[in-house]
């Protein structure tokens, strides 16, 4: 551990930890104010008044005899069918990470076991799709998908997501097969496999550590993504970030703000959860392309 | 692996690349330089007894229907629309500046044209933002690691927030708490003694907001890759500093900084790339009224009552151009390990 001589002095230690405790309030404070504030009504949640009364549910209190009222998620979930979208988010979450990692690991395989030039260029046209922002291919899907008949509905929704997601997941798996020693399939070639039955054999055993961190990753993009879904499924099929946006330009009107509040919270929370189980994984992945660049 | 090999594990993926990124590239660029037909108009001469005869302009419906289907892409009108008044504004610019002597007149009147506010928003947010963001994420991690060990899990896990959480919604909290009824807000009104205090009247104020709102959305990312690299600091490095009396101060600015160089510049063009994109708290914020990136350019473009996919195409294949040019030293880095691995 530390020697005497790499121990902070006070006023540092102070400083630092200080400085900890800001960055802890600034990353926790809102999510915790807003949760906290999703159980009140809307003069509670903006207290113009008073702030304490956004602590105390004051007004709350006053309206429905106790300081946490349900009315915003029954709003968002009931009257305005918010289920729905999360249904739908759920649907497209599963589709996209299913079918973006089984496509996903075939061709980052290959990528990684072969030793031609091609390879690299693949790499670079990945990397450089990558980098483009999905609003501006939305611009080139509507015409075509207008003229198939195929807009509004989740399947479209859902392969095109996996194709944008398709640079990551390749890098990621690439970098990733890298690591597995060749050997392992060579040895299995030997014995008299062909490519195919060396990987089923050897390698799917093996790759599910990177295979996973490469899942939550395509399923953070399916889950938040918010341009594609906005653009190019009709209304009854949105997914919940573009439900949410809609919902604030009618609820705005109606005066309906708690059920835009309840309906974000219910989004965050499986994105909780998940950081919550998954932490060394997210971390590992971030940290990936990082260390060894 | 043989090519047929290769072919084989690469085609599903290759197919959905090119089919769903790369042909839509191909058709941005085309609809980008065709625009759609103009409704055939014709002139019918109406006349009522006792009124008098008007003339009255309509769509001859059948007309415009047999122009579309003849050339279903539009009319070819090769680089127009880059150069109209809703994009680069050639003419306007001359205008512009011919008529301005000073460059503070000329850019003052460059930003009443909305396609060079909407650049000017994306390129401050780009370049203001990411330098923060790294010097924000150095700190952090510099502090988070000389806490005690339980403590840091605990940190990693709330910092991560900011940056999991779907950017519209962590835009959204943010907004609802800087509203002048939220905490913050209200805070504010307080703090500057003016009631009638707001940060959505100013277009300063919005810029500001949105741009903090960029700091904490991504300090985590850098955090993160920052707080993995100090855990590859060489003990002895630090110990040889400290022997020859280097401060603490000395002793991050010559040997932890520069062991953390190769991180800081992959943070630097990966956030020079996202911020480019800036996008979803333009949205959350409302904050149309006072800032345009050019991913809202594009999104209002397709958004509107009329779909002006062509407009839309145009500021796309502009923003590829300008990705292009920020990932250009990846490009080159990538192609100089390729060399240097082979």
């Amino acid at each position: 551990m530390a020697s005497r001589a790499q121990r902070m002095p006070t006023s540092l230690r102070i400083a630092s930890s200080l400085f900890v405790l800001l960055w802890f309030i600034l990353a926790a404070f809102p999510f915790l104010w807003t949760v906290w504030g999703s159980f009140k009504v809307e003069l509670d949640f903006f207290s113009i008044a008073d702030w304490t009364n956004a602590l105390t549910g004051a007004r709350t209190e006053a309206v429905y005899g106790s300081p946490f009222t349900t009315t915003g998620y029954e709003g968002a979930w009931i009257q305005e069918e918010f289920w729905r979208n999360v249904l739908n988010t759920g649907i497209v979450c599963f589709f996209v990470v299913t079918i973006s990692l089984t496509i996903g690991t075939l061709g980052g395989y290959a990528l990684s076991r072969s030793t031609y030039n091609y390879t690299f260029w693949l790499l670079i046209t990945a990397l450089i799709f990558r980098a483009m922002p999905p609003i501006t291919l939305v611009s080139g899907y509507l015409l075509p998908f207008f003229e198939w008949n195929i807009w509004g509905i989740l399947p479209t929704t859902i392969i095109v997501l996996v194709a944008i997601n398709q640079p990551f997941t390749l890098w990621m798996l690439h970098s990733f097969f890298k690591n597995i020693p060749s050997e392992l399939d060579e040895s299995a070639k030997v014995d008299g496999c062909n490519q195919f039955q060396a990987f089923r054999r050897v390698i799917i055993p093996v790759m599910w550590p990177g295979v996973i961190t490469t899942g939550l990753f395509s399923f953070l993009l399916a889950y938040n993504d918010f341009a594609v879904g906005a653009m190019l499924l009709s209304e009854s099929n949105r997914t919940m970030v573009p439900a949410i946006a809609a919902f604030l330009g009618t609820t705005q009107t109606e005066g309906n703000v708690m059920f835009a509040v309840a309906a974000v919270v219910s989004a965050t929370v499986p994105l909780f959860i998940l950081v919550m189980f998954f932490q060394r994984q997210i971390v590992g992945g971030l940290t990936a392309g990082a260390v060894k660049g | 692996m043989r090519h047929k090999t290769f072919l084989w594990f690469f085609l599903p993926t290759g197919l959905a690349m090119l089919l769903f990124i790369a042909m839509p590239i191909v058709s941005v660029v085309t609809q980008s330089i065709f625009a759609p037909h103009p409704a055939v108009l014709i002139e019918v001469e109406s006349c009522t007894p006792l009124v008098g005869c008007t003339t009255e302009t309509t769509v001859d419906q059948e007309a415009t229907a047999t122009l579309r289907a003849e050339s279903p892409m539009g009319r070819f009108v090769g680089l127009g629309i880059y150069f109209d008044r809703g994009h680069l504004a050639i003419q306007e610019v001359g205008q512009i500046w011919a008529t301005n002597d000073t460059w503070d007149g000329f850019f003052s009147e460059l930003g009443n044209l909305p396609f060079y506010r909407a650049m000017a928003f994306t390129l401050s947010f780009t370049f203001i933002v990411t330098p923060l963001t790294i010097l924000l994420g150095l700190v952090i991690a510099l502090a988070v690691n000389s806490l005690h060990r339980h403590l840091k899990g605990l940190m990693i896990f709330f910092s991560l927030l900011p940056m999991i959480v779907t950017p519209l919604i962590g835009s959204l909290i943010l907004f609802w708490m800087i509203d002048s009824r939220g905490v913050i807000g209200n805070a504010l009104v307080n703090l500057a003694g003016d009631p009638d205090f707001s940060l959505k009247a100013s277009t300063g104020l919005m810029w500001v907001a949105l741009m903090v709102y960029g700091i904490w959305s991504s300090a985590p990312f850098a955090f993160v890759v920052f707080y993995a690299g100090l855990q590859t600091l060489p003990k002895d490095q630090i110990e040889a500093a400290q022997i020859d009396g280097a401060t603490r101060w000395q002793q991050v600015k010559f040997v932890v900084v520069p062991h953390l160089m190769p991180l800081v510049t992959f943070v630097a063009l990966i956030q020079l790339m996202d911020n480019f994109k800036v996008f979803e708290p333009i949205i959350g914020f409302s904050a149309g009224a006072h800032a345009q990136s050019l991913s809202t350019f594009i999104f209002n473009d397709m958004n509107g009552e009329t779909r002006q996919l062509s407009s839309a195409a145009a500021t796309s294949v502009i923003t590829i151009i300008g990705i292009a040019i920020l990932l250009s030293p990846v490009l080159v880095r990538t192609w100089r390990d390729f060399k240097g691995a082979r």
